[in-house]
């Protein structure tokens, strides 16, 4: 009975302390979506003079046919996927070395971070001169090849324009993931190693068998983030490419921009946002729902 | 079938730290070695130099005939208990018993049948599906074990396996490692610093300090006949008597006693005189020649329940004995004496602390 009660106590002063951080989260998060769904129901735009008009689901029709909004989810998945990708590996492999004891490590792993920490619209606006077609770096040092095309226009070509927004991005973000690995790799013990080669195993085995299980927790915490992160992409690609050439590297937060800020076309805006939320909401249950078949906490448990 | 044989090893970290100097050893078949030595004295770094977890700095590790200096670990064939049983934590404790196996690629069927009987023979088949995180410590030691088992390896090497238990459940494992490794035959190296472990189980124990070999012998002859000061002092519970000296013609003075000196070429100045403190006893009502007696006042006394620790500060000097006595016995608390026969004297060297 008395353990009961105390039992209910803590309940209660737990929902209690829990409070203010639900309130919070109810205004930050609930109520803006609530409020872009609201809004997605009405015509706002430059044909209603900006009153809005409920037009009911005519927006999500709209929608469906919307060729550019499908190109820029294609985009924005182009790039997400291979971008996380080589970030991945290039950062298990900045991990690993970085995980080894040189002289200098310190020195190392600091700067390591150091494009991680530039803010994006500089780090954007320099890779647009690297890749600049008169003046860049990419093509003087491609010119010093015998062989080799000059002059390539990098950022005025669809697909050319796409691989050097993805190689900027690499570039700043492998660090984050190379830091994230390196602390899962620092928290597995040497001698698991050690009696992993005594077992008979090579280097490459150990890594398959015994590093990459018990990094699985960092991998996928870095997955979760870069995958919310790369999908909102705004900044690097606004100062890049601004969406361009021809939208072949617009991307849905760009689209979405463009549409209210440029178009002034608020009710599908909104309708876009929602629609776009829902979907990143399905891929992140779908991952969870994936990992938690193949039993890995992602809180680091089990 | 294997002689594991270790030539001049020595590993060199730094100038300064060099945790094995000089050490040349043999273990045969069956014969259970223990590395023995007080914490930081070389123990697991001539175990890690054994199994290729280090590369030596000179000198040479052989099983058989086979030079195994330029052999990776995983080829040498010896089986290694970790302190910490390094079990895998990801993998089941079926899949930790076998991975060794799986990675030898031997066939499924016999991975299962060895792993069963392993499992078997140590008790834990019940846990084969569980996870290590679930498993008390007695347990996963149990599973390190059966990792090693069931390769069946040349050599077993052991790293402190009982360290990590609790005393009671220490005792019972130390009876069962004993059967178990008897019905091995291979050679078998066990380092530990407990000295009860290294009695109880060898065949053979090396007391090391300083990355050398003090006394490489079977534990009996390490109790009765330490080599040296060190090993006096290391083996025995409590600890041997250790006085230093004076010497005056062929007696050395403890207090007003007169002890006659073993026959040496020299007497030297100072000679250090070694008594354990379950040779002495309490004097009954007569007293043979070959018996030395020691006079004292008694100032502590500790009840062990199976026996009684005096302390007695020695009549005319500031040393200190400590003897062993029956609980039930009495003695006189304003002067005692007690006897210690000659021959249970041990002489050391005051300067090199060798056994005289
Ligand atoms: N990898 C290493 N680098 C430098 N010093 C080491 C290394 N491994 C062990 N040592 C040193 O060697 C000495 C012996 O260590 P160890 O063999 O682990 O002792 P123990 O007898 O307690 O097992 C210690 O002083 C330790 O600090
Ligand atoms: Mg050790």
């Amino acid at each position: 009975m008395t353990q009961d009660l105390i039992r209910q106590r803590e309940q209660r002063i737990g929902w209690l302390l829990l409070t203010p951080a639900l309130i919070l989260l109810l205004f930050v998060f609930a109520y803006p979506i609530g409020r872009a769904f609201f809004l997605s129901l009405f015509t706002e735009n430059l044909g209603t003079q900006l009153q809005p008009i409920f037009s009911g689901l005519s927006n999500y029709h709209r929608l469906i046919e919307d060729g550019r909004f499908w190109e820029s989810l294609w985009n924005t998945s182009v790039f997400t996927g291979v971008s996380i990708f080589c970030e991945l590996v290039l950062g298990m492999v900045f991990a690993l070395i970085l995980n080894q004891s040189f002289r200098g490590r310190g020195l190392v792993r600091t700067s390591a971070l150091l494009p991680w920490a530039l803010p994006t619209a500089v780090m954007g606006l320099a890779w647009a001169w690297i890749f600049n077609d008169q003046y860049g770096v990419v093509n003087d040092i491609l010119s010093r090849f015998p062989f080799w095309e000059t002059n390539i226009t990098w950022l005025g070509d669809p697909t050319r324009a796409m691989l050097a927004l993805i190689v900027a991005d690499v570039w700043k973000t492998t660090p984050f993931i190379a830091i994230l690995l390196l602390a899962g790799l620092q928290s597995i013990p040497e001698d698991l190693y050690e009696a992993h080669a005594i077992d008979g195993a090579t280097p490459w085995q150990s890594f398959c068998q015994v590093t990459l299980p018990l990094l699985t927790p960092q991998i996928v915490i870095a997955l979760l983030f870069r995958f919310a992160q790369s999908f909102g992409i705004f900044d690097l690609v606004q100062v890049m490419t601004g969406g361009g050439p021809a939208g072949a590297t617009e991307t849905v937060s760009i689209y979405i921009y463009a549409t209210v800020r440029r178009y002034l076309d608020f009710g599908y805006g909104a309708a876009l946002v929602v629609v776009t939320f829902v979907l990143l909401i399905l891929a992140v249950v779908l991952a969870g729902f994936l990992l938690s078949k193949a039993r890995i906490n992602v809180s680091g448990g089990r | 079938m294997a002689t594991l044989t270790l030539k001049e090893l020595r590993k060199q970290f730094t100038p300064e730290v060099v945790p094995v100097k000089n050490i040349t050893l043999t273990v045969e078949d069956g014969e259970f070695l223990t590395l023995l030595g007080p914490s930081g004295c070389g123990k697991s770094t001539l175990l890690r130099l054994i199994a290729g977890l280090e590369q030596p700095t000179a000198g040479t590790v052989w099983v058989g005939e086979q030079n195994l200096n330029a052999v990776n670990p995983g080829d040498r064939n010896m089986a290694m208990v970790f302190q910490s049983y390094a079990l895998y934590p990801h993998m089941t404790v079926a899949d930790n018993i076998s991975t060794s196996l799986k990675l030898r690629q031997v066939p499924p069927a016999e991975i299962t049948q060895r792993v069963r009987t392993v499992a078997d023979k140590l008790d834990i088949s019940h846990l084969l599906g569980r996870k290590p995180r679930s498993l008390s410590g007695g347990q996963r030691q149990r599973v390190a074990l059966a990792r090693a088992l069931v390769r069946k390896p040349d050599v077993f090497l052991l790293d402190e396996p009982l360290s990590n238990l609790d005393a009671l459940l220490r005792e019972q494992v130390r009876g069962e490692l004993k059967q178990l490794f008897e019905s091995q035959n291979r050679p078998v190296v066990y380092v530990t610093h407990d000295q009860i472990e290294a009695m109880t189980l060898s065949s053979k124990v090396a007391v090391l300090l300083d990355g050398l070999v003090q006394q490489l012998d079977p534990p009996s002859r390490i109790y009765t006949h330490p080599a040296n000061k060190f090993v006096a002092g290391f083996v025995g519970s409590p600890q041997m008597n250790l006085l230093t000296l004076d010497c005056q013609g062929k007696v050395a003075k403890l207090g007003h006693c007169e002890i006659p000196l073993p026959p040496l070429a020299q007497v030297p100045k100072l000679i250090d005189l070694g008594i354990r403190p379950e040779a002495l006893s309490v004097k009954g009502s007569e007293v043979s020649d070959q018996e030395l007696v020691i006079g004292g006042k008694v100032f502590l006394s500790e009840n062990f329940g199976r026996e009684t620790l005096v302390s007695l500060r020695v009549e005319g000097s500031q040393d200190v004995i400590r003897a062993l006595i029956p609980p039930d016995q009495t003695w006189n608390p304003e002067y005692t004496k007690l006897v210690v026969p000659f021959s249970s004297l041990h002489w050391f060297d005051a300067e090199t602390g060798d056994r005289l």
